[in-house]
């Protein structure tokens, strides 16, 4: 254990690797080893991206990579797509984009597909957010798709959220009704080099002024092509702006503190689905779900005997 | 101590509860295709086969030199990396790969390769650590019984 922890220190990346899959597999030292390491993180800003498929999030982080290296900083990125609930196995291909960087030391990319977590998707990601902070990388980027809740949650386990979108994908108005301008921190509409951005930008800065949350006249938009790096300075520079005004109105810390909350929610939400699974280890409740099924008693009630015996248990 | 910290302290000892732990761990495939040509209608219709077969696959497009290859199976901690080439190169690719996961200490990554490799070159490269080739026309099915023999194999050691 003491060597991975060195490792991850250190940077290795067979150690930062090796940890990941920890995490991922919720092995058996997981918790020894993020003990280990919680006084080395906290260093890293974390900026979450998230659109639709296509929108050009992989192929953006890709240039802003280039960007963050010119500076001199380590950049880690964790790519998060869906597992197929059919048949558990996943397609990985974020990284094809990322290929300029496949042999920088510096740069650090992994998949993470979201499995069938206990404690959800959120929580393995934001356990390997923790092993790259805690190896020192200044920058993480998390990637994902931005559909359904576990995703919003991961974006949720960022600093700072940029909201992926394309003009031209189906109706504007229908992607600001889905409720995704209530995510991003900064706007970004890819693909300006293809396509006329003006209305999609018009469309979102409206609705920003529309918003009664009184932080979003703050959120900009900015328009970009990863084809040809054209605004991507101006999105780091509103990047930089928007962490350093979050740090400033102290609402950087407020983020914080609420991850910490939802993660210690998490982490209690786990334990106790495996302290199920555990204490009725092979009990399939078929008397109980009959009783249901006949309508003699209803699913609260049986809950809540199962949780009394499950207590009771764990007291003895 | 409350009940809350007693009910935590007994839960720890579930974390050993093989169950869950399977549940989790996911074989994790890299498909790469090493070399110059830029036809990767294979390599897509395997990656997609694996995928469909319960796999974690990590796709990384034409063009991949050795080093880009064997840097990113680290990274992804992959249990297998599936070679495709049709250009000819794979006397000198493959090899090199297996060579690159040695120096890395990541030669417990298993290795196999398809495209078009003549007959004659096949012991030449097992020599080299290539675990398995599939030529055209190998139903997936052979490729999927390669791969969990082989990862039996490995929980047996
Ligand atoms: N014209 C143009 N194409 C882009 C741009 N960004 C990405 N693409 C293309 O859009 C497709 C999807 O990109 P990808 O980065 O994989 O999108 P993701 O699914 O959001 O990660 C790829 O074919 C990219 O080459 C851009 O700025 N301009
Ligand atoms: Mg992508």
């Amino acid at each position: 254990m003491n060597e991975l922890v060195e490792g991850i220190i250190s940077g290795n990346t067979r150690a930062i690797s090796k940890a990941i899959s920890l995490v991922e597999n919720d092995g058996p030292d997981k918790i020894e080893l993020l003990k280990e390491i919680h006084r080395y993180v906290g260093e890293s800003v974390i900026i979450g991206i998230t659109g639709p498929p296509g929108a050009g999030k992989s192929s953006l982080i890709n240039v802003l990579i280039k960007e963050y290296r010119k500076q001199g900083k380590k950049v880690g990125i964790l790519a998060i797509d869906p597992t197929s609930p059919f048949t558990g196995g996943a397609l990985l291909g974020d990284r094809l984009r990322m290929q300029d960087h496949s042999t920088d030391e510096n740069v650090f990319i992994r998949s993470l597909a979201t499995r069938g977590h206990l404690g959800g998707i959120s929580l393995a990601t934001s356990d390997a957010v923790k092993i790259l902070d805690a190896a020192g990388f200044e920058i993480i980027l998390l990637e994902t798709v931005g559909v359904g809740q576990a995703e919003i949650e991961i974006v949720e386990a960022s600093d700072i959220v940029l909201l992926v979108l394309v003009p031209g994908y189906g109706d504007e108005i229908q992607v600001l009704k889905a409720g995704i301008i209530e995510i991003g921190d900064i706007y970004v509409i890819n693909k300006a080099d293809q396509m006329d951005a003006t209305k999609l930008k018009t469309t979102i800065e409206y609705y920003l002024e529309l918003s009664p949350d009184k932080n979003a006249n703050h959120r900009k938009v900015v328009l970009t092509s990863s084809l040809t790096g054209s605004g991507v300075d101006s999105l780091i520079h509103e990047i930089n702006s928007t962490y350093n005004f979050f740090r400033k109105k102290g609402i950087l810390n407020e983020r914080r503190k609420t991850r910490i909350r939802k993660e210690i929610l998490r982490i209690l939400n786990s334990r106790i689905l495996e302290s199920i699974n555990q204490t009725f280890n092979g009990r399939n409740f078929d008397s109980s779900i009959n009783k249901i099924l006949n309508k003699k008693i209803d699913p609260y009630t049986i809950a809540d005997s199962i949780f009394e015996e499950m207590k009771k248990r764990s007291q003895t | 101590m409350g009940y809350l910290e007693k009910f935590l302290g007994n839960t720890r000892k579930t974390l050993l509860y093989r169950g869950i732990r399977e549940m989790n761990k996911k074989v994790r495939i890299l498909i790469a295709k090493p070399g110059l040509d830029g036809h990767d209608r294979g390599a897509k219709y395997i990656a997609r086969a694996l995928k469909d077969a319960g796999y974690e696959v990590i796709y990384t497009g034409i063009r991949q030199t050795p080093e880009a290859i064997v840097k990113t199976a680290i990274q992804e901690d992959v249990d297998f990396i599936g070679l495709s080439l049709l250009s000819g190169a794979h006397n000198e690719l493959f090899p090199r790969v297996t060579e690159l996961l040695k120096k890395h200490g990541a030669e417990d990554i298993i290795v196999f390769g398809g495209g078009i490799i003549p007959e004659e070159d096949i012991p030449f490269l097992k020599s080299k650590g290539i675990k398995a080739i599939f030529t055209p026309g190998t139903p997936i099915r052979d490729v999927i019984d390669f791969i969990e023999s082989q990862k039996e194999a490995k929980n047996n050691e």
